[in-house]
């Protein structure tokens, strides 16, 4: 038996399993692509046209309009791959931390230093 | 014959890479991290090792999903460090031992351990940072690296118990090899972080220093977690305990502790330092 097979959630976190690499397979690919710095100034100079190119559902390309991190996820993104698309955009993990959880920059970084105490 | 005399456990967090790159270790953020590094620098210069086999994982650089090996190892005679997309800087090519990595590669699968032998590697943050680390200013010319990859990105990933015995086998073909050389392990990554989802922001500090006080001398007392288990106890990412499991499982000697730092946050992680010899 596979741990994959206990479905019980675990709050706020979405298992990358198959199910989800096989959904977001053309978003991650699309993030992968952006490795090469040609590829950034392609999505950069049309995003939309970019997202095209990879087949991105209607879904995704939304999310990736509204630098929507959690609706990426939730439609595949794997966040290894994500990181390279939101890095593009400047934001670095405790970014994508706060817009993830609902706080500001600031009350993240400061949930962090709290779990030292 | 080719002796492992300890191993390493170093986080791998891109943010570090950037601090160096920025110079700024000496800041009031970075200070208590990178403090927890001289002494690993010191026992390096007397130690001596001739080569480093380091456990790490591929963060999107090397493998897509097109094809996820679970475990890979380099047989390259240099491994290239590639743009990883979002800005952290390359370092200079890393000199590989293709006799050493061919000899592991048979006596792995000959043990059973089926790996993917990757005669082209490129090689992300989780190998370079360690690297910037261990040997700051890229003063690793003398040094030859032997990467081996494990899979923490998609699931289903490998079990810690499996992790610790690919560790055990690869300390056991090191073992016997016939060349003198002196081999030090490094196990990168965690320890408990959560990156995505709701969640991101999770660092269980308990469960880290428990992991580290097992690490020492009772190892199997981690073999008993799951993946779902590390990623519920120690978030998405803990997982990265697996790299720890695998550099301690090649130390079949004596193991003593011979530092260890423990600093929050780093980034988004509970930042563990150790250093371990095995007489």
């Amino acid at each position: 038996m596979s741990y994959l097979d206990d479905k019980t959630p675990i709050p706020g976190t979405i298992m990358f399993d198959g199910t989800m690499s096989r959904k977001g397979y053309g978003l991650n690919k699309m993030c992968y692509s952006l490795n090469d710095q040609a590829a950034r100034d392609e999505f950069a100079s049309d995003e939309m046209a970019y997202c095209e190119k990879y087949g991105l559902t209607s879904g995704q390309k939304t999310a990736i309009k509204d630098r929507d991190i959690i609706g990426l996820l939730e439609q595949g993104g794997s966040i290894y791959f994500l990181a390279k698309f939101a890095g593009g955009l400047g934001l670095n993990m405790q970014d994508i931390g706060a817009l993830q959880t609902g706080l500001s920059l600031e009350e993240f970084k400061e949930k962090l230093v709290r779990a030292g105490d | 014959m080719a002796k492992i005399i300890g191993g390493i456990g170093s986080s791998h967090i891109p943010a570090i890479g950037m601090a160096i790159a920025r110079k700024i270790q000496k800041t009031p953020y970075w200070k208590s991290f990178f403090d927890g590094f001289p002494p690993i620098h010191e026992w390096l210069a007397s130690e001596q090792p001739d080569i480093a086999i380091v456990f790490y994982n591929d963060h999107g650089l090397e493998f897509f999903l097109d094809k996820k090996p679970t475990f890979a190892i380099g047989a390259a005679a240099e491994y290239i460090s590639y743009d990883e997309g979002w800005g952290i800087d390359t370092i200079p090519p890393v000199i590989g031992d293709e006799d050493l990595s061919w000899h592991i590669c048979n006596e792995l699968v000959e043990d059973e351990f089926d790996i993917t032998i990757c005669q082209e590697l490129g090689i992300d943050h989780g190998l370079t940072v360690p690297m910037q680390l261990m040997w700051p200013g890229n003063t690793y010319g003398h040094m030859k690296v032997i990467p081996v990859v494990i899979n923490c990105e998609q699931h289903p990933m490998p079990s810690p118990k499996r992790c610790f015995d690919l560790g055990r086998s690869i300390g056991k073909a090191v073992e016997s090899y016939q060349k003198d050389l002196k081999v030090v392990v490094l196990g990168t990554g965690g320890l408990s972080h959560q990156l995505d989802g709701q969640r991101a922001g999770l660092i269980n500090k308990e469960f880290d220093l428990m992991c580290m006080d097992k690490l020492v001398n009772q190892p199997q007392a981690l073999l008993e977690y799951s993946i779902r288990d590390l990623t519920e106890i120690a978030g998405a990412q803990g997982v990265e305990l697996n790299m720890w499991l695998a550099m301690r499982g090649t130390l079949t000697g004596q193991v003593t502790e011979l530092h260890r730092n423990y600093h929050i946050p780093i980034s988004n992680t509970g930042a563990g330092t150790m250093l371990l010899s095995n007489v």
